[in-house]
């Protein structure tokens, strides 16, 4: 069992989803609210991951860090070290793929709040933030919680993608679906065994539990 | 303390809007038109939900939006009460939570007490700790009330507060707010398209079409004195006509009108003693004559004609009368219906009927 690359997994997954909520909550409820011309080719290139092959994606991701781009060359002046092949690395590609699986289930949890709710929360004179706080927020919780389980789950999955963009350097990008690949090539089977099914038991009692609050939460709301 | 509310809006697009509302603490208002005329929208102009491209909106002596002076206080900082036609209550919190929602002006621990005293003043003790999904239609508005009434408000909105309940909840709500109005020294105003409604619980009626305010006044004054045909029609009028001013008769003043060759008489004072006018009678001033005691022309303006059509809704015949000078011109009546069954009315039967001298109204002239 590969404990370093299960850890690594867990951290980037959570970082991930750190980092993606609030993201995913800003774009998700300007996408549910505002209406505009642009917002099909937003929500387009939110949606993107899901449609472009991980290599495809993990290719032009390796271009956009690598050191030959402007962001490359920016991340390696301040902080000394190349964006590819490490963990902020990971985390930045992890981000981006899984935008779509954070976003979509925030819009549509917003998207489910009636205009008047919104309406009537600013005529109970509560300030915008206020009211996100005490009345959207706690409608839109439902798809807020799937957003972060999709995500947590897809990262610790996530394949291609870490491959192109960070490689298999234990401790640092070596990820569990790296791992388990690693140990099939190395004929490991037993290793490549326990590792798919401790994967397969977290990935099946976090979405069991995130049918089972929603529901709940539904419940409540009536 | 309150204060007046006066409300000017103009827009051309996306909706049409050309309305001026005026009205006092403790009256309500009624805005009644039918769907899509705007009322809703200047509900919104007034809390600050919807911005009109020009207008004014005070409250006593507080501008909440001003085009001219670029003023536009967001919803959250207008102490505008609103009620709306869905109820939009908070489905996460309870009544109680719901009514405190509103009250982020007062201090933290008066607000439970405070809004527990709201929930019994709309007869909702005991209910505090149910969720919306828990209530009944009538409860829940009952809780939107509270809640509105909760912030403190200068001004109440009720947006169609009664199209979601069961006929006899509203009736029984109808008494509530009529009620509710006595107490309260704010002014308000109620979005309806139900004439009845409006007549039933309002002071003073705006009748709104295509976003523009064409007429206010008392639901008397709308029903039997509209100043056009459009408000005619809205306000369901529909004995409207043209006639030709012969002049006025000496001895009684009256105005006399040639209409399509008979010739009757209204107490109204005509703008110009010659010349075109529309004019109208509502139902209430049609008086049916006793079919078994013929007139012999003592009544006021008789017209003679044959009955097309009866309908019975409930306990009132709506009658329609083909008159004998005009068939293209149908009278529209309605009576009592034992009224029309000792008469005998039905269908292609000859009857007479008075239109009322004062209750003629003519609109205008060309």
């Amino acid at each position: 069992m590969d404990w370093t690359a299960l850890i690594l997994s867990m951290q980037l997954a959570g970082v991930t989803v750190a980092v993606l909520l609030p993201i995913g909550i800003a774009l998700g409820r300007w996408l549910a609210v505002r209406d505009f011309r642009a917002k099909p080719l937003v929500e387009a290139l939110v949606a993107l991951p899901l449609v472009l092959p991980p290599t495809v994606f993990g290719y032009y991701l390796l271009v956009a860090f690598g050191a030959a781009s402007p962001l490359g060359q920016i991340w390696e002046q301040v902080f000394g070290q190349t964006l590819v092949f490490s963990f902020e690395g990971l985390v930045l590609a992890s981000i981006l793929f899984n935008l779509p699986f954070a976003v979509q289930p925030i819009q549509r949890g917003f998207e489910a709040i009636a205009p008047e709710i919104r309406e009537a929360a600013a005529c109970s004179g509560m300030a915008p933030l206020t009211a996100l706080r005490r009345v959207e927020l706690p409608l839109a919780w439902p798809g807020i919680l799937t957003a972060m389980v999709l995500s947590f789950a897809h990262t610790l999955g996530e394949f291609g993608i870490v491959l192109m963009v960070g490689g298999s350097i234990p401790g640092e990008t070596r990820t569990v679906a790296i791992s388990i690949y690693d140990k099939v090539q190395s004929f490991d089977d037993s290793g490549a065994a326990q590792m798919s099914a401790l994967l397969l038991v977290i990935s099946l009692v976090t979405i069991a539990l995130t049918f089972a609050f929603s529901r709940r939460i539904g419940r409540r709301l009536g | 303390m309150s204060g007046e509310l006066h409300v000017t809006l103009r827009q051309d697009a996306p909706i049409p809007l050309e309305a001026q509302i005026d009205c006092a603490p403790g009256e309500m208002l009624a805005l009644m038109g039918p769907s899509g005329s705007g009322k809703s929208t200047i509900l919104r102009a007034i809390a600050g939900t919807y911005r009109a491209r020009e207008g004014l909106v005070r409250v006593g002596g507080e501008t909440w939006f001003s085009s001219a002076e670029a003023t536009n206080l967001p919803p959250h900082r207008r102490a505008a009460g609103i009620v709306f036609q869905s109820y939009a209550l908070f489905p996460h919190m309870t009544a109680l939570g719901n009514v405190m929602a509103a009250m982020g002006h007062m201090p933290t621990e008066q607000r439970a007490p405070r809004a527990a005293e709201i929930l019994g003043q709309v007869r909702l003790s005991g209910l505090e700790d149910r969720r919306p999904a828990e209530l009944s239609g009538g409860q829940q508005q009952r809780v939107a009330v509270a809640r509105a009434l909760a912030r403190e408000p200068r001004v109440l909105l009720l947006d169609e507060p009664f199209s979601a309940v069961d006929r006899a909840t509203r009736h029984r709500l109808y008494r509530e707010i009529a009620d509710l109005r006595r107490a309260l020294k704010m002014p308000m105003i109620l979005v309806t398209h139900d004439l009845d409604e409006a007549v039933t619980l309002a002071d003073r009626i705006t009748v709104l079409h295509k976003g523009q305010t064409l007429q206010t006044g008392t639901p008397e004054e709308i029903t039997t004195k509209p100043n056009s045909e459009a408000v005619a029609r809205l306000v369901d009028v529909r004995n409207l006509y043209q006639g030709q001013i012969l002049g006025r008769d000496q001895d009684t003043g009256r105005t006399l009108i040639d209409w399509n060759g008979l010739q009757i008489e209204a107490d109204a004072t005509a703008a110009d003693d010659t010349g075109e006018v529309t004019w109208v009678i509502p139902d209430g001033f049609v008086v049916l004559h006793r079919r078994d005691r013929p007139s012999r022309g003592e009544h006021e303006n008789p017209v003679p004609g044959i009955v097309e059509n009866v309908l019975a809704i409930g306990q009132t015949a709506h009658v329609t009368l083909r008159p004998d000078h005009a068939p293209e011109l149908p009278v529209q009546f309605s009576v009592p219906l034992h009224v029309a069954r000792r008469n005998g009315l039905e269908r292609g039967v000859r009857a007479t009927v008075s239109l009322l001298s004062h209750g003629l109204h003519l609109l205008h002239q060309s």
